[in-house]
């Protein structure tokens, strides 16, 4: 457990407060902060050129992951190294079935939400196999597992050329946005809107179940195995529930990558995606849903900034996109050394810490 | 009658090690039995055997008359509850959290109402926090039931983890050394509590005590077995085992170093 406990610092924060006597359902106060969210988004999307819109719906595409990995490692205590292979899963998937539908000539758009259905059931198929291994491992032998994912399953592409086209991967046909919406209206505003939809969907989901018994449950084992145990908490199953809740949320996510992209190849689902999940989720506050959107954020700000950090300097071409490659990777390190060492909680740690300390100044300022 | 938790000649060996051999217990309804007996003497491992912890080579378990084949995280749907040495509190859950956690066996909505957030799963969240805010104040510490366990006092986060084994309205609850790193006046008022809980209004519990400490023991015990190394050297009332030439031979031999290893626990806290 150690190598695990070493990046899960006690979520305090997700501690409930006495709260008695509410009666409001949580699935109902989720939905109204997802309504509140899909509006921001909504508004945002005519604000945004298309460039931005488009980074914003990769954004939800990562949250999605990011979000299924919080609760694993952050909740659970589970370590993953391996969710980049099973974003990849989710990709593939939606990338077969979409290539499906339109050789048998169906190119109606809502087909898509059944794409992503299947790609969800796939990923969740993968998830509770490696799942029922990783409950049996802990630690190190957890990490190596996963690390054994991360490395095999893009792999697989390449050995199975047949199905899933080596390293040129597959393209994924996408129907054009609803006519509905006029002739005018930006390809990207829409993939926007489907892939926030479906990212607020997967949070409010996750969100129900982390407030549940489940989270509880999640959480105690992460704590103490023995006492959960005797508290009647079946410590495998309870691990095997995390590991195929978060590989489902990582299967939308790497679908929805692909609707995006329109094209999935190994290339994007390496080892390197599953390290930057990792670390994205640390950074934003291990355990959070709120930190995952901050993670979710700098996965997609990291490579923009590392790219005009390069083109500050007069490189050569070669030598410039030598650094542009590795250079998010190395700024990723630097700050999850700094994050740990000033903020353990992350920067959703952070915030909460900045807003309690000003609700306590501005209780004392009104008294 | 057949009421209650038996063991019937129960043998543990470790590889060439023998931590229990040929012990047999009973506790009934009603009943606070101690054991008692020095460093290694197999008290923990027994708890281990009847928690499921460990599977004896040689005997067998009964539950109210029924062959009882322990296993962990099925015990309190069995109505048997257990505290742990220390405290083993859950760290990253409210108090309140911790003792939710203990009833978890009680609650009925599954996996997909909370995945939705029906108000099946909210009604049974609801529930348990009731149940667990009412054994809270029974035990006196309901005011801390929005605070981290770190945040107390050694003497709240014991008691919280006893609101946790009674929070499974155990019919049975095994206490691992409650007194340990208690001081005497917590020690006297937990001597209380213990003594309270077969006649509890709302689910009354047998109790099955394994403690150092003597006094603790001799105070709330209507029976003791005394264990050493693995054998059960002597049973019976407080009183009778307090004068068996045995016991003493064994056990208060070995105070001095359960004192003096006491004393270094304390000493590295």
């Amino acid at each position: 457990m150690s190598a695990t406990r070493a990046v899960a610092p006690p979520a305090r924060h997700a501690a409930e407060p006495v709260r008695p006597g509410r009666s409001v359902p949580t699935v109902l106060r989720h939905l109204a902060f997802a309504t509140g969210a899909a509006l921001v988004v909504l508004v945002l999307s005519y604000q945004l050129d298309s460039f931005r819109n488009f980074q914003l719906a990769t954004v939800a595409a990562y949250l999605c992951a990011t979000a299924g990995l919080t609760v694993l490692t952050g909740l659970c205590g589970q370590l993953s190294l391996g969710h980049g292979a099973l974003m990849a899963t989710g990709a593939y998937t939606l990338a077969l079935v979409q290539n499906a539908f339109a050789e048998r000539g169906l190119t109606a758009g809502g087909l898509l939400i059944l794409s992503l259905a299947v790609a969800v059931l796939a990923t969740v198929v993968v998830g509770a196999v490696v799942g029922v291994a990783a409950a049996r491992l802990r630690g190190p032998y957890l990490a190596g597992l996963t690390l054994a994912v991360a490395v095999v399953v893009p792999a697989l592409t390449v050995t199975f050329n047949g199905v899933f086209n080596g390293e040129q991967g597959l393209s994924v046909p996408m129907a054009p946005a609803p006519r509905a919406l006029g002739p005018y209206f930006p390809y990207e505003r829409w993939q926007l809107w489907t892939a926030a939809v479906a990212t607020l969907l997967c949070l409010v989901l996750l969100a129900n179940l982390v407030r549940s018994r489940y989270g509880r449950a999640f959480r105690a084992v992460r704590d103490d195995e023995v006492a959960a145990r005797l508290a009647g908490i079946h410590v495998a199953r309870t691990q095997v529930i995390a590991f195929v809740v978060s590989a489902a949320s990582a299967g939308l996510g790497g679908a929805l990558l692909a609707v995006l992209a329109q094209s999935v190849s190994p290339g994007a689902f390496g080892l390197t995606l599953s390290l930057f999940l990792l670390m994205a989720v640390v950074i934003g506050g291990l355990g959070r849903l709120a930190g995952a959107v901050w993670g979710a954020f700098l996965l997609v700000a990291l490579p923009d900034l590392t790219h005009s950090l390069t083109s500050l300097f007069t490189l050569s071409p070669a030598a410039a996109q030598r650094l542009e490659g590795n250079l998010p990777l190395a700024i990723f390190g630097v700050t999850l050394i700094v994050v740990m060492i000033a903020a353990p909680g992350g920067v959703q740690g952070l915030l909460s810490r900045l807003t309690g300390t000003l609700r306590v100044r501005w209780r004392h300022h009104r008294s | 009658m057949e009421d209650g938790l038996a063991l019937h000649h129960i043998g543990v060996r470790f590889g060439g090690l023998t931590a229990l051999e040929d012990v047999s217990l009973r506790v009934c309804p009603g009943e606070v039995v101690g054991v008692i007996g020095p460093n290694g003497a197999g008290k923990t491992t027994l708890f281990n055997v009847v928690c499921g912890f460990v599977t004896p080579q040689t005997g067998s378990l009964s539950l109210d008359g029924r062959p009882l084949r322990p296993r962990p995280h099925r015990l309190t749907r069995l109505g048997i509850a257990r505290t742990l040495q220390g405290t083993g509190l859950f760290a990253g859950l409210t108090v309140l959290e911790n003792v939710m956690a203990g009833a978890t066996h009680t609650a009925r909505a599954g996996l997909l109402p909370a995945l939705l957030g029906l108000p099946r799963s909210d009604r049974d969240e609801r529930r348990l926090r009731e149940h667990a805010l009412t054994v809270l104040d029974e035990l006196g510490i309901a005011t801390h039931a929005g605070a981290a366990p770190d945040t107390l006092p050694f003497a709240v986060r014991q008691r919280v983890g006893l609101a946790r084994a009674l929070a499974a309205r155990p019919r049975l609850l095994l206490l691992d050394e409650p007194a340990g790193g208690l001081g005497a006046e917590d020690v006297d008022a937990l001597a209380d509590l213990i003594r309270g809980l077969p006649h509890r209004a709302a689910d009354p519990c047998a109790v099955l005590l394994v403690e150092h400490h003597m006094d603790l023991v001799m105070a709330v015990c209507d029976r003791i077995v005394v264990l050493d190394f693995g054998r059960v050297v002597a049973a019976g009332p407080p009183e009778a085992v307090r004068e068996d030439p045995a016991v003493v031979d064994a056990y208060l031999g070995a105070t001095v170093e359960a004192e003096r290893s006491e004393a270094e626990r304390r000493h590295e806290q």
